[in-house]
């Protein structure tokens, strides 16, 4: 049985920072990813990463920014945190190897985006996300000593000892099937976001909510949970995101009458409003008929000089010539909102830890909330490397004050049981995939830029007969070597009650706030509604529902314009 | 009526059978992935098919297959494009070389790649203490490097190695990419020991034979044989290592040879890559070459005659090639990420490869040009 000081689920950059982390304090750790951690979807954040590093700038002016952007829904302790440790995150990042790009000086060189009051995005090319899970994970292979990797373990469940602490969990090697309790003196949640409730989406096949899902289960609340960014260019039909870099190197959006569209909705910082101004837009303008008959509008890069093009955005310029065959520095692409990432996940504090003692939440996985109902673009790196590194340091501190928990062998004879139930499942139910598009593509109707209360309330039905499908759902692979269909009747499970959460979250919100908005709740109402929604587990019904405060440093809601 | 047909390979190592194909219908437009082909027949079919896949976009690296026998990134491969090269109109996909298969279309990657690319030291360091801020570097050098901080680790270059086949022990495309990204930043302070490692290794720099399979593989226009050039340049011109397989005076010997004869000269190649046939050191090392010599003599390859004669003289093109490249101050690096000049407007329609094609860090198209490779194109 491995036992280690502090366990890792999931390996993007908020599992490999906060292991490195904890390594460093001394702690012994170890690290588990479904999937290789470069495959990690951290790899899709394109743009950049923000940090007022500049003299000119400010954390202040950071921090305002994102609690503007989260329609005043984020918690201002904890942006604070973020935006006054951006920088030092962002210099550690540099002198671990990412290949910032510079300026003529041979200095840390920015680029503009969306939401911000002044270039503070620091990037590798359009491929910033991969540039920096792979130098974390080359740190990750310098510390072997200290960090042991388990790569390719699906986790099935968390695991609790009498007290209520979380002590480890239960993961299955997908290499040869076999099941193992792994027990820790704290417990790291880092796997990442749950777009594939959603269909399209910009996320990878792997996002499927697995440990918003483990937390909740155990009885971790939820935050946040209604608040589902869309992404305003994502590609028609596969959902493939084009960088909002584009749009911070100047390119344009238009509608197929040729109209500059944005000057209706955020005259100022027009391309460059927050996400989910920029998409409601984009959706307001499809729906009224002034898209074109794809259901898309245009993005132009045309605008950007080509030269630049080729060298900053160059991932875009392979991605629209290889999945819509369209030459980017040539000619607009068609564009629409897909979903992209969930801003609500397990409520923590600044320092990862979560209602559960033992059990802390980094990265997309997450609800510190420095987010609250809209994140901004370039912030989701750094919310996993800042809450990352938090949990991994919190977490190694915890064990170093405690002896190894002893966990009983019955979670595990308990998950293998559920396992073998799975395998012998008798033919007859509904494939998996059909289940998974089903709630995908409801979602994306009913639960997306813009919601009511009947569609809400059909979704919810939606879902309910969906988890009763997916528990008989047909299986076709009875081995154990990358026995990929079993893990797909797990993760379907996990995502059937992330989207639960989602739609009782969305319907609770009767107001219309960041990226929710609600057509029969139009205004955002701050008397009654300025406040997080939490979900907690109750039993295999739907999610008790109770609120929480928003914290206020310095910043008093005001109307948000762009 | 199906619009396009898969021959998958499957292996399980658990039924006890030996490998074998599978074909499968698939309904989807041409434009489609041949990922998204593979998930259909697993979402409709057969669960039971063995792929890793994730982003669907070519940024994870997890898809990497042999699709008609050449490696590539399912997602990255189009239906219509497979099925104009596949033989028989079904196209095949079976898992990469180079690497023991695992199940179905999944190989085991430790065992090869990441073991490879540990080999490299694959981490920055530094000399001395950190600086307060960032380091200060040109900023050609950080794009520089941004090529190989490109690569996706899917392996695809790796599978199709040629000197990996022979020798399994090469430290391989990849992993030598992955080193000329610690050996090309300014912030690493390890260059020399780096390139003196991976030339002394008689597996290392001067294992691979040019034969260009990995640049044609790789998905990202990483380059990885260019990459492999680029380090044995660094480790020639500016730190004049000389390796003990020889693999620097080799090289040299090549290039003098041409210069001279404007052909390759067999029969001088071995002796100059001695250092000439009255070097001292030619003398043993010459004798014991003297198997090859004589398989060489029997098969015709050389005979006495041209040995001793040199029947042909470089042409004036070739010399003046060679005097534009010597009389060159700063060597040529090509790199994807450095851009040619901004009125490129009218290449062709792929614009972006030309683009890429004629550039270099100083704006010039001469030399090999490591022009990005899509098999969409």
């Amino acid at each position: 049985m491995p036992a280690h000081d502090v366990l890792i689920i999931g390996a993007g950059l908020a599992g490999q920072r906060a292991a490195l982390a904890a390594a460093e304090a001394g702690a012994t750790v170890a690290i588990m990813s479904k999937v290789h951690p470069v495959r990690s979807h951290s790899n899709a954040a394109a743009g950049g990463i923000n940090a007022a590093l500049n003299p000119e700038d400010s954390w202040e002016s950071h921090a305002f920014d994102t609690v503007k952007g989260s329609d005043y829904l984020g918690d201002q302790d904890a942006i604070e945190v973020m935006c006054r440790e951006a920088p030092g995150e962002v210099l550690w990042l540099e002198h671990r190897g990412v290949t910032f790009h510079r300026n003529p000086e041979g200095k840390l060189g920015t680029r503009a985006f969306g939401g911000a009051s002044a270039a503070r995005t620091y990037y590798v090319a359009d491929i910033t996300g991969q540039a920096l899970l792979h130098v974390l994970y080359e740190q990750l292979m310098k510390v072997h000593e200290f960090v042991d990797r388990y790569e390719e373990w699906f986790v099935t469940a968390l695991v609790q000892d009498d007290a209520g602490d979380c002590c480890g969990a239960i993961a299955r090697n997908i290499r040869d099937g076999a099941m193992e309790l792994f027990s820790a003196k704290a417990v790291i949640l880092a796997s990442g976001g749950a777009g594939q409730c959603y269909k399209p989406t910009t996320n990878a096949l792997i996002c499927t909510g697995d440990g918003i899902a483990q937390a909740y289960r155990i009885g971790a609340p939820l935050m946040d949970m209604e608040m589902v960014q869309y992404h305003p260019t994502t590609l028609a039909g596969n959902g493939i995101l084009i960088t909002e870099g584009a749009r911070g190197e100047g390119a344009h959006l238009y509608n197929a009458q040729g109209e500059r569209f944005m000057e209706k909705y955020a005259p100022n910082k027009m391309e460059l409003a927050s996400r989910d101004v920029v998409s409601r837009a984009e959706q307001t303008e499809i729906n009224e008929g002034r898209g074109f008959p794809d259901g898309t509008v245009a993005l132009d890069i045309t605008k950007v000089p080509r030269k630049r093009t080729l060298e900053a955005l160059r991932e875009i310029v392979n991605i629209g010539r290889d999945f819509a065959g369209v030459d980017i520095t040539r000619e607009p692409i068609h564009i629409r909102p897909g979903c992209h990432y969930v801003m609500g996940g397990v409520k923590t504090d600044v320092w990862g830890a979560t209602s559960i003692p033992g059990l802390y939440a980094a990265g997309e996985v997450a609800c510190v909330s420095v987010h609250g109902g809209n994140r901004l673009g370039a912030n989701s790196l750094l919310d996993t490397l800042i809450f990352g590194r938090r949990s991994g340091e919190h977490a190694a501190e915890r064990a170093r004050a405690m002896s190894m928990p002893r966990a009983s062998d019955a979670p595990l004879r308990d998950e293998e049981a559920a396992i073998a139930h799975i395998l012998r499942r008798e033919p007859g139910g509904r494939r998996i995939s059909e289940i998974k598009d089903e709630l995908g593509t409801m979602m994306n109707e009913k639960v997306a830029v813009f919601r009511d209360e009947d569609g809400l309330r059909q979704a919810h039905a939606t879902i309910r007969r969906l988890k009763e499908e997916a528990s008989v759902a047909a299986i076709d692979d009875r081995g154990t070597v990358f026995n990929q269909d079993v893990l797909g009747a797990i993760e379907l499970g996990y995502m059937l009650d992330v989207a639960e959460c989602i739609v009782v979250g969305a319907l609770e919100r009767r107001e219309s706030r960041g990226a929710q908005f609600r057509l029969d709740f139009p205004k955002r109402n701050d008397d009654e509604w300025l406040k997080h929604i939490t979900l907690s587990v109750d039993g295999g019904g739907p999610p008790t529902v109770s609120y929480s405060p928003v914290t206020m440093t310095q910043w008093e809601p005001q109307e948000r314009t762009y | 009526m199906a619009d396009y047909r898969l021959r998958i390979r499957r292996f399980s190592p658990e039924s006890g059978e030996a490998p074998h194909w599978q074909e499968y219908e698939v309904d989807l437009d041409g434009h489609r992935s041949v990922l998204d082909g593979i998930l259909q027949v697993k979402d409709r079919e057969d669960g039971s098919i063995g792929i890793r896949c994730s982003c669907r976009a070519a940024i994870c690296g997890s898809c990497g297959v042999r699709i008609n026998g050449r490696p590539n990134l399912a997602c990255h491969t189009h239906l219509d494009k497979a099925a104009e090269t596949a033989t028989d109109g079904v196209i095949t996909v079976e898992p990469m070389g180079n690497m023991p298969v695992l199940k179905d279309l999944i190989v085991d990657m430790d065992a090869v790649h990441w073991k490879k690319i540990q080999r490299v030291t694959p981490w920055l360091l530094p000399d001395g203490p950190e600086p307060e801020r960032e380091y200060i570097v040109p900023p050609e050098s950080m794009i520089d490097v941004t090529q190989t901080m490109a690569c996706i680790q899917c392996g695809a270059c790796v599978s199709d190695c040629l000197s990996m086949e022979v020798d399994p022990l090469f430290v391989g495309p990849a992993a030598l990419a992955k080193a000329y990204r610690f050996v090309g930043d300014p912030r690493d302070g390890q260059q020399f020991e780096r390139l003196k490692d991976l030339a002394e290794d008689p597996h290392g720099i001067y294992d691979c034979t040019h034969c260009f399979n990995c640049i044609e593989a790789c998905p990202k226009g990483v380059a990885p044989m260019s990459q492999i050039m680029r380090l044995r340049r660094v480790a020639n011109a500016d730190h004049h290592i000389e390796d003990r397989n020889n693999g620097h005076r080799h090289e040299r010997a090549f290039v003098r040879n041409i210069e001279r004869n404007g052909w390759l000269h067999e029969a001088d190649l071995l002796p100059d890559s001695y250092g000439g046939k009255f070097h001292p050191r030619a003398v043993p090392e010459l004798a014991r070459s003297l198997p090859a010599i004589l398989k060489a003599l029997q098969r015709g390859k050389v005979t006495p005659q041209k040995a001793l004669l040199h029947p042909h003289k470089a042409p004036d093109d070739v010399k003046r090639i060679y005097k534009h490249v010597h009389e060159k101050r700063e060597r040529f690096e090509l790199n994807l990420y450095v851009v040619g000049k901004e009125d490129e407007d009218a290449g062709p329609p792929d614009g972006v490869a030309a683009g890429a094609g004629a550039s270099s860090a100083h704006g010039s198209s001469a030399g090999h040009t490591p022009a990005e490779r899509s098999p969409n194109q």
